[in-house]
């Protein structure tokens, strides 16, 4: 090795490539205030919009006046559904094969629904020309349990299709149903269930509730009459597809149209749809010929946008009596809302739900899932989750709870009895995924010793006697999960949405002095994408993270991508990266030969640079080779330094991980108070450890939010109760836990970099745990299951059920 | 409706504006100042992303009309520290990843700013108590929490030495 050299372990280490805990690129301007977020974009003589909703369920529009808002000073227009039909953009399609009204046309289906978009001077004019709009309604009869959706004296919400027998998703059976969706082996299913040993049945509901991200949704629109270009800044989690539906629905050609995603402040999935008011400022700035505004405030935010969940789940679990599963059961009712916007790949109208026979070896399963109509908000999106992955997880985590209860078996035992096993991967399940790879027993056994699980049980039964002695009135739980998400969507084979399919892009340029910019699909909302993506790349080219600038988001420079969502940035973009980077590298090799005199063959990769083989003191670094790329002519080989891949993933990957979560439940006040939570991870290959972390801290609290309090709930005229944060529980510093984290790491074997990606793993599996705590909690008092969200007053309406205040 | 003249010191800067009687300050400071740092999460009070230090006291802009900040003396996230000479705070929320997407930031740090002179060796405790105004929907606040930890300790040691 040459003197000068640097060893290895050291080159390796300045480039903070992977597994390097490097801290974020992103937060010099944001610790700043230097963010750049959708309300930050302003631009000259650009004009506000602001909506007429309903304040009604289900009503007729009589009529709509605009005289009085068009006579107020500083307001502009006011579109109706009739201004909008002309354009054809009085509906929408919806990313689920439904469509959607843009403004209320002829009636109205849920309280909030976009009824007419005023556009003023500023904010304030249209917020006076909002309340100066008269509509005249003739209440409908509502629906609001999606149960009474098929009675006979359930009215019929969308008229529009009322008659059509098909839909997106096959037969409809009735006006207010959807779709039916199987899958797995019913027969089969529910012959092992008839001659199943012990068979465990309960309805677990998995309630409504919002991703709420810090930042409402919206968007500016720019429509320039001279160059005929639209321009359209948003909160979009998806930027390409928002182009093409764009480009599809406005008649515009896609090349005339740029969509740039600034900043985001966080997505959670509430930014993955199409909203109408994205659809009202593009129209509202071409018939202004002005820019436009629209950001929703957090009302409308709560009650328009993106709902996630609502799922009412009826399980049967069948097993031998010393607690082998034989078969599992499922049957979904799935409130949609009044328009089918669920965010989820085409062929799969209930996501990924038919992973829920979990972490665990099946070999008999049957799902079938019917969507249904409500006068409720649409959405349906994967709310910090892979499609539907979080209402599966919760389902099975409650069944093997329910069913420990029916056999008289610690669910520890019960979950380590029927893993799969390590030897089993790659594994076919029963509902028809092929999991990549896992080693569950390890990780385990892992989290039950680091937690000390038997001591757990001694501490809890105790406490119980305790309790029982009327020395206390707090009462012990223990939760315990051990989740398998399905993340990376998708293999264009089937995934696609709108028929674009599931692939994901990145695109380096290697600058002349050795540093580099890549720009992506997708889009970060606080993943920090900057700083990992970097990392991935420094790896794999050997330039320096600090060297090489990620860009996302405008898509008149990154290549086409499906955008973030579902876990899906790393699995899919993250390997488009790894990629291109391997391509970056294959050119340099043959520079590098050239360069060194040999041939291609002759020259190894080591780190940073290409170095003669056997001759290691002989080499040329990246450095060395990127400017010889700018610079020389050489043989055969092109000028410059770049590369693009598109990568199409040959499967999902499985991340998954073992929770557990200790409280003490005040019967008397119904508190619960967290005293231990701990969470292992294993997202396979690990980029950046302390962004890890930080995803599972924060989607630990999320999960904490939505099992402990956090719902949209309707009364019984379709109002709804939870529509500002005074009702919708977002927890703050001082209800949240601190967090033991820890992992085990298990690459997926068809990933270039064996990552499998993290951020919703916590969501998915945290959820489960916090329940199952409250439900241990009670067990000793003969509880099977009660419903989520577990805030105060269930907990103590539970208590006082089970003749605890007595 | 009429507009009103108001004028205030924000950032050790005196700045001057036509405002309606009704428009918050919010919507002053960060489109008529150009004070971008503190966001809009809820306009009730609720989420805290737009704090600003007011006189002394951290205020949720959002339920504040401009008219009432009438002579106050203002300090938003841009006045807490330059490029060149970050706030403890701001080097302490990135070394801890005290932040994801960012949104809540800047009234996180403000607010911290605040509480740290309000108390300036406070527990875990009486940092999570003290922050309980501000939402966060990334982090699970406990990088937060150990980033203002982190500061108050730099900031006490810094003022020890100088002693």
């Amino acid at each position: 090795m040459n003197e000068m050299t640097p060893p290895k372990a050291e080159r390796a280490a300045a480039l903070k490539g992977l597994g390097t805990s490097r801290r974020r690129v992103e937060d010099v301007r944001f610790t700043q205030g230097k963010g750049n977020y959708i309300d930050d974009v302003n631009l000259p003589g650009m004009l506000f919009g602001d909506f007429v909703r309903s304040p009604y369920a289900h009503a007729r529009v009589k009529s709509i006046n605009p005289e009085a808002a068009l006579a107020h000073p500083g307001v502009l227009a006011v579109l109706t559904a009739k201004d909008l039909e002309p354009l054809n953009l009085h509906w929408m399609p919806t990313l689920a094969g439904d469509k959607q009204m843009v403004l209320a046309d002829g009636k109205v289906l849920f309280q909030g629904q976009e009824v007419a978009f005023v556009v003023a001077t500023d904010r304030y004019a249209a917020a006076d020309g909002v309340d100066l709009v008269e509509v005249e309604y003739e209440e409908l009869p509502v629906l609001v349990d999606p149960m009474k959706a098929e009675l006979p004296d359930a009215p019929v919400l969308r008229e529009d299709i009322a008659d059509a027998k098909e839909g997106a998703h096959g037969p409809r059976r009735h006006p207010n149903h959807i779709f039916t969706w199987e899958q797995g082996d019913k027969d089969a299913t529910e012959a092992v269930l008839a001659e199943a040993d012990v068979v465990a049945e309960e309805m677990v509901y998995y309630h409504r509730t919002h991703p709420c991200p810090l930042e409402t949704c919206g968007c500016v629109a720019s429509m320039d009459k001279v160059n005929g270009k639209l321009t359209l800044w948003g909160t979009f989690q998806a930027p390409h597809v928002v182009r093409t539906v764009a480009s599809l629905l406005s008649g515009i050609a896609e090349h005339n149209i740029r969509v740039i995603s600034p900043d985001i402040g966080g997505g959670f999935g509430n930014k993955v749809g199409v909203y109408p008011g994205y659809v009202c400022s593009i129209v509202a700035s071409i018939v202004t010929g002005k820019p436009v505004k629209w950001v929703e405030d957090r009302m409308e935010n709560l009650m328009s946008t993106a709902f996630a969940r609502d799922y009412w789940m009826t399980g049967r679990i069948a097993a031998t009596k010393d607690g082998k599963i034989t078969g599992l059961w499922c049957h979904t009712t799935a409130d949609h809302g009044a328009f089918d916007a669920c965010a989820d790949p085409t062929k799969f109208p209930a996501g990924f739900m038919n992973i829920c026979t979990g972490s665990y070896d099946i070999q008999t399963a049957y799902l079938a899932v019917d969507g249904i109509y409500t006068n409720k908000a649409p959405g349906g999106v994967a709310y910090r989750c892979s499609f539907r992955v979080t209402e599966a997880a919760y389902f099975i985590e409650r069944m093997i709870e329910v069913l420990a209860i029916k056999l008289g078996m610690d669910s520890a035992e019960l979950r380590a009895k029927n893993f799969i096993k390590k030897e089993q991967f790659p594994y076919r399940s029963a509902l028809g995924w092929e999991y990549d790879s896992g080693d569950y027993h390890t990780a385990w056994e892992k989290a039950l010793k680091a937690v000390d699980y038997e001591g757990l049980r001694k501490k809890q039964a105790e406490q119980l006697e305790a309790f029982k002695r009327g020395e206390t009135r707090k009462l012990m739980g223990i939760g315990l999960t051990h989740f398998t998400e399905i993340v990376g969507a998708g293999p264009v084979k089937n995934c696609d949405i709108l028929g674009m399919g599931m692939f994901d892009s990145c695109e380096i340029r290697i600058h002349p002095t050795g540093s580099a910019i890549a720009r992506l699909g997708t889009i970060s909302q606080g993943q920090g994408h900057a700083t990992t993506f970097a990392q991935i790349l420094a790896t794999e080219t050997g330039i320096p993270a600090d060297d090489i600038t990620v860009e996302e988001g405008d898509t008149d420079t990154a290549p086409y991508g499906l955008g973030t969502y579902g876990s899906r940035s790393t699995p899919v973009a993250g390997a488009a990266t790894a990629m291109a980077g391997r391509k970056i590298r294959a050119k340099a090799q043959m520079i590098a030969a050239y360069l060194l005199e040999v041939h291609d063959d002759d020259v190894e990769w080591d780190v940073d640079r290409f170095a003669v083989k056997g001759a290691p003191e002989r080499f040329k670094t990246m450095k060395e080779i990127a400017y010889a790329a700018y610079n020389q002519a050489i043989p055969g080989v092109e000028p410059g330094l770049e590369a693009v891949s598109y990568y199409d993933p040959p499967n999902m990957t499985y991340p998954f991980g073992a929770y557990i979560c200790v409280l003490d439940i005040d019967v008397d006040t119904g508190t619960a108070d967290i005293r231990q939570f701990y969470a292992l991870d294993d997202c396979g290959t690990r980029i950046n450890p302390l962004i890890i972390e930080g995803q599972v801290h924060g989607g630990l609290t999320e999960a904490l939010a939505i099992a402990m309090g956090q719902e949209i709930a309707y009364d019984e005229i379709g109002n709804v109760k939870t529509g500002t944060l005074m009702d919708f529980f977002l927890p703050t510093a001082w209800e949240t836990p601190n967090y033991i984290t820890d992992f085990t790491e298990t690459p997926s074997p068809h990933h270039p970099i064996g990552a499998k990606g993290v951020g919703e793993s916590p969501n998915v599996g945290g959820v489960p745990c916090f329940s199952n705590a409250v439900n241990d909690a009670f067990r000793a008092f003969g509880l099977t299951h009660t419903h989520m969200p577990h805030d105060h007053w269930r907990i103590w309406k539970t208590a006082n059920q089970l003749g605890l205040h007595d | 409706m009429g507009k009103v003249h108001v004028k205030m010191t924000v950032n050790g800067q005196e700045m001057e504006t036509l405002a309606e009687p009704r428009e918050l300050l919010i919507h002053v400071l960060r489109e008529q100042f150009g004070m971008k740092g503190p966001h809009i999460g809820c306009e009730t009070s609720h989420c805290g992303a737009c704090t600003i230090d007011m006189d002394g006291k951290s205020v949720k802009a959002c339920t504040v009309f401009a008219v009432q900040a009438e002579s106050a003396d203002i300090t938003t996230i841009e006045g807490i520290g330059t490029p060149d000479n970050l706030h403890v705070l701001q080097a302490m929320f990135r070394e801890h990843h005290g932040l994801q997407c960012g949104y809540c930031t800047p009234g996180m740090i403000t607010r911290a700013y605040r509480l740290l002179q309000e108390n300036p060796d406070p527990t875990e405790e009486e940092v999570r108590f003290g922050m309980a105004g501000n939402l966060c929907r990334c982090t699970g606040y406990q990088n937060i929490v150990k980033a203002i930890m982190a500061a108050a300790a730099e900031m006490n040691a810094a003022k020890e030495a100088a002693q």
